[in-house]
């Protein structure tokens, strides 16, 4: 994972400019606006971090708790250590069942598994039906780029020019038009399909469901139409009670979308009864670890609450900047700078957690708390400690310190870098160029120093103030 | 090992779990299933006129269009009412549990049965409603199969005003009350489906309906 060049190149790409400036700060409006109509934003915020602490502080006894329901139920429960065994559990049922397609509704963890390559390696078609995500399928599977908003990155004229191409009907410019012709095309994939994959949001310990949040009513066909439906989810996603999800309901759509609620919320308990019309004749639920239960009483363990809501990104000026492929895995903005190195090794993913400003914007709106600045900073420690870090930081840091411990030796550098800076400056008092570390200077100036340090200036200070 | 063990394995080193704080976990979960907390809800007037009133506010806002009659035999005729305003067909399959009503009285054409791809009008009731966010709560069974609400490009539902409770919370201890079990499939609806994945423009009709109608009865 290359961030620096990602990020380059997203900086330079003058078409994603263009669209993640018409993006920006739309989710952010429409958040501000749906969580005034909570009376106690605040208190739902914590009763959430609650629930979710409930859970992960022991986790084993609550994902018993959901398996023992879940089995009571009909369904069957399967555990994944990794992508690779999702994969292959997945592949196995669809086997099972003689599976030629499977819709699939959003589940990040497929992505994480790479699951649609797995699925076509063994002869089964994945289709993709969430809208956003059908768009990226049909462009040569590109990934998401936002958790919830998976084509956000795409403007109209690129979603007209794709579907044109694609479906080969005349190109259409209306939103609504295109809306219409994926829908027309994805229903007969939810009516043929005999395996229907989806996430899930939570998962009730209480009566062992699952619960979707979705918008399109394409979560609700691909676990209503086919005969079989698949429930992949991460380890974490237990919830106790009915009335706990009622309380993450009240502030998830809310931070996501900026809705009072989603449009569809379904809550799934096992499979089709006698006599039933519709639903799957078979339930199974993966519950997967990829990298989760390494986490679970650590340094990160706060970074399991996350419920995925997307407001951290919505709100990074860094995410907004950049878009989301720059991060170069399945989860962008600060909770995937989080989650990759966590989940795909701090050695593959050095500068994620830098690329931060640390200004606070994702933890001020997480509505689970997670501290995510102090998460970030957690990783770099990390990075230190193991030696990560590139050669020339660490002999700098190093020299740095050695010359930082020597008061006078400090100040002598000090006040000689100073008035170097000032006389590079020249009359401008800006500098086009720092010869010492030209990457400061490529995109602007560098505002010159006074020709005094600090500790001068307060020196002369005190000597001309005299004390009462 | 098994895969199973394998990572429960890893979550119990992860909270140093030992024979103690096994018990004191056990306590605290068997606490929160008992006790089902509640967080903190949004204050509202909950007098039978007042739900009415916000449930009908707050579907509006979600786009939905609501109409109000006096009883439940009234339904079909202001079913047919909106289908001629809205130039739809008068031809519908509705859930099995409202076979009873005088469909053909009021001039409709309406088979009790799921639904198929080809139906275009699709009539439920629903389980309850809640008054909060203007939603319905849809319980599957075989007298109420989950595709009637969601393949036709209009839905239809009679929601009798009584049913209309303040929050989400009340919903599930009705459903504990009367169903015992969870249905295989409880379907919140708030509004026609919708999707905002291209420029984040609000699309209605994604893959279920593209308007949806509710007729409050008030009896």
């Amino acid at each position: 994972m290359h961030f620096k060049a990602n990020a380059s190149a997203k900086l330079a790409d003058v078409v994603l400019q263009g669209n993640l400036k018409n993006a920006k700060g739309k989710f952010v409006t429409k958040r501000a606006e749906a969580i005034k109509d909570l009376d106690d934003f605040e208190g739902t915020r914590d009763a959430a971090v609650a629930i979710r602490n409930k859970v992960i502080d022991n986790l084993d006894l609550w994902l018993e708790r959901f398996e023992q329901k879940a089995l009571d139920t009909g369904a069957q429960v399967l555990w994944a250590k990794d992508g690779a065994e999702v994969c292959r559990l997945v592949t196995e049922i669809a086997k099972r069942h003689g599976v030629k397609k499977v819709t699939k509704s959003k589940s990040m963890l497929s992505e994480e598994a790479g699951l649609n390559q797995a699925l076509e390696a063994a002869g089964i078609q994945p289709v993709e039906t969430d809208l956003g995500e059908y768009i990226l399928q049909v462009d040569n599977n590109e990934p998401p780029s936002h958790i919830i908003a998976p084509a956000v990155h795409k403007s109209l004229s690129d979603v007209a020019d794709l579907f044109h191409k694609v479906h080969g009907t005349p190109r259409k410019t209306e939103i609504p038009a295109l809306t219409r012709e994926a829908r027309e095309v994805l229903r007969g994939h939810f009516l043929s399909a005999e395996m229907g994959l989806s996430g899930g949001n939570f998962l009730v310990a209480e009566t062992g469901s699952v619960a979707l949040v979705t918008n399109e009513g394409n979560g609700r066909m691909v676990t209503t139409m086919p005969k079989v439906h698949v429930v992949i989810t991460g380890i974490e996603k237990v919830i106790p009670t009915l009335e706990d999800l009622s309380t993450l309901m009240r502030i998830l759509p809310r931070s996501a979308t900026g809705q009072s609620i989603s449009n569809y919320f379904s809550i799934l308990t096992g499979v089709k009864r006698p006599e039933e019309h519709d639903g799957p004749e078979h339930l199974y639920f993966v519950l997967v670890d990829s990298g989760r239960a390494d986490v679970v009483g650590g340094d990160f363990h706060a970074m399991l609450r996350c419920i995925r809501c997307g407001a951290c990104m919505n709100h990074c000026p860094v995410y907004q900047t950049i878009g989301g492929h720059a991060y170069g895995w399945v989860y962008p903005g600060p909770m995937g700078s989080v989650l990759t190195p966590l989940y795909a090794g701090i050695e593959n993913s050095i500068d994620l957690p830098h690329a931060a400003t640390l200004c606070n914007q994702c933890g001020i709106v997480c509505p689970v708390k997670i501290p995510l600045p102090d998460l970030l900073r957690k990783l770099r420690e990390k990075q230190t400690e193991r030696g990560l870090r590139p050669l020339t930081e660490r002999i700098g840091l190093r020299l740095w310190a050695w010359v930082a411990q020597r008061p006078t030796l400090y100040a002598l550098g000090a006040s000689l870098g100073a008035r170097y800076l000032k006389w590079l400056a020249g009359e401008s008092n800006r500098i086009r160029l720092l010869p010492t570390a030209p990457e400061w200077t490529l995109g602007r100036d560098f505002p010159a120093p006074q020709g005094k340090t600090f500790r001068e200036l307060y020196a002369a200070r005190r000597n001309a103030t005299p004390r009462a | 090992m098994s895969s199973r063990e394998d990572i429960l394995g890893r979550v119990r080193a992860g909270l140093q779990r030992n024979g103690a704080n096994a018990a004191a976990g056990r306590e605290a979960m068997a606490a929160a299933l008992a006790n089902r907390v509640q967080g903190p809800k949004p204050a509202m007037d909950s007098s039978p006129k007042a739900l009415l009133e916000r449930f009908r506010v707050k579907s509006e806002q979600q786009s939905t269009t609501v109409d109000i009659v006096a009883q439940e035999s009234d339904a079909p005729a202001a079913i047919a009412r909106y289908l001629t305003a809205m130039n739809l067909p008068k031809s519908a399959v509705a859930q099995p549990s409202l076979a009873a009503l005088d469909w053909s009285g009021a001039g409709l054409s309406v088979e009790p049965r799921g639904a198929r791809d080809a139906d275009l009008v699709g009539i439920t009731g629903c389980f309850c409603a809640v008054a909060e966010t203007g939603t319905l709560m849809m319980c599957s069974s075989p007298e109420t199969p989950a595709a009637v609400s969601l393949l036709p490009e209009t839905h239809i539902a009679i929601v009798r005003a009584a049913r209309i409770l303040p929050y989400m919370e009340d919903a599930w201890n009705l459903a504990r009350q009367e169903l015992g079990a969870l249905p295989r499939a409880v379907n919140f609806i708030s509004g026609p489906s919708r999707t905002g994945d291209i420029e984040q423009t609000i699309v209605l009709g994604a893959h279920g309906p593209y308007r949806v109608h509710l007729v409050i009865v008030e009896e």
